[in-house]
């Protein structure tokens, strides 16, 4: 029997499926991004350097909420909070979000006022396959504050 | 694509120094300027690229969005309800439209 001939070789018919899938899968996105670069880790690097100039990020601060696995990389909730007073003289200016798996690395900017009361925002983002999602916080004083998170793409949104 | 709708969540009333959650979202295709049709010819990109929202004629809050952000983009965020008025919300697009959406707040 072919079921018993699988068990043999010690796989059984779910990660047969599941090898079938992610093939069709990788086929399916690299049919609709012919020759696209996806970027890279050192890409998203050069953005942040880009974005913050020389300032020194430091890591922590931030609370990046993303889920650990999307199923749908067309559409993936994202929540990003920094603690903070958000007085005139203390309070978060920027928060930008940058992935280093997508075709390009930019995803989007938050700019907060003391009027905001808090930095806490939520939107839905596109990702091209399971990579790190990083978030810089520029705070009023200058200082930077970083932090990333990596998120299991089951079917990409490229 | 037709007219881009445009829906928000903002309270009417509020307590003075309240900090409030506004919540917004908008019918866009959100084209990335990255997919290929059937003859394998790019798609133009066309993006809600900004958004921005006001609150009695000052900014309180803005987003750069780039091709990442999903189609029908939902943004939600706070701001201090500190006295009565207009919250305006403005979006703007690749092709040089804007979008706008205004609500009232009472402010006690």
């Amino acid at each position: 029997m072919r079921h018993s001939d699988l068990s043999k070789m010690g796989v059984n018919r779910r990660q047969v499926m599941t090898a079938m899938g992610a093939g069709a899968v990788g086929a399916a996105c690299a049919g609709l991004l012919p020759g696209v670069a996806q970027a890279t880790p050192a890409e998203a690097e050069d953005m942040i350097k880009s974005l913050i100039g020389t300032a020194k990020a430091s890591e922590g601060k931030i609370q990046l909420k993303l889920p650990q696995i999307a199923d749908n990389g067309a559409t993936v909730p994202l929540r990003v909070v920094v603690d903070s007073p958000m007085t005139e003289a203390d309070h978060v200016k920027t928060i930008h979000i940058i992935a280093e798996g997508n075709p390009l690395p930019g995803v989007a900017s938050f700019h907060f006022t003391p009027k905001s009361g808090k930095a806490d925002v939520q939107t839905r983002i596109r990702l091209g396959k399971t990579q790190n999602v990083h978030a810089v916080a520029v705070m009023s004083n200058g200082s930077v504050w970083r932090t990333k998170e990596e998120v299991k793409v089951t079917v990409g949104g490229c | 694509m037709a007219s881009a709708n445009t829906k928000i969540k903002v309270p009417e009333t509020a307590k003075k120094g309240e900090v409030i959650e506004i919540k917004t979202s908008i019918t866009h295709d959100m084209e990335s300027g990255q997919r290929k049709d059937e003859s394998g010819k790019t798609l133009a990109r066309r993006i809600i690229n900004k958004f921005v929202c006001k609150y009695n004629g000052a900014e309180v809050f803005r987003m750069d969005l780039q091709p990442a952000v999903a189609a029908n983009p939902y943004i939600a965020f706070f701001m201090v309800a500190s006295e009565s008025g207009k919250i305006e919300m403005f979006w703007y697009d690749d092709n040089g439209e804007t979008y706008s959406a205004t609500s009232a707040i009472t402010v006690a």
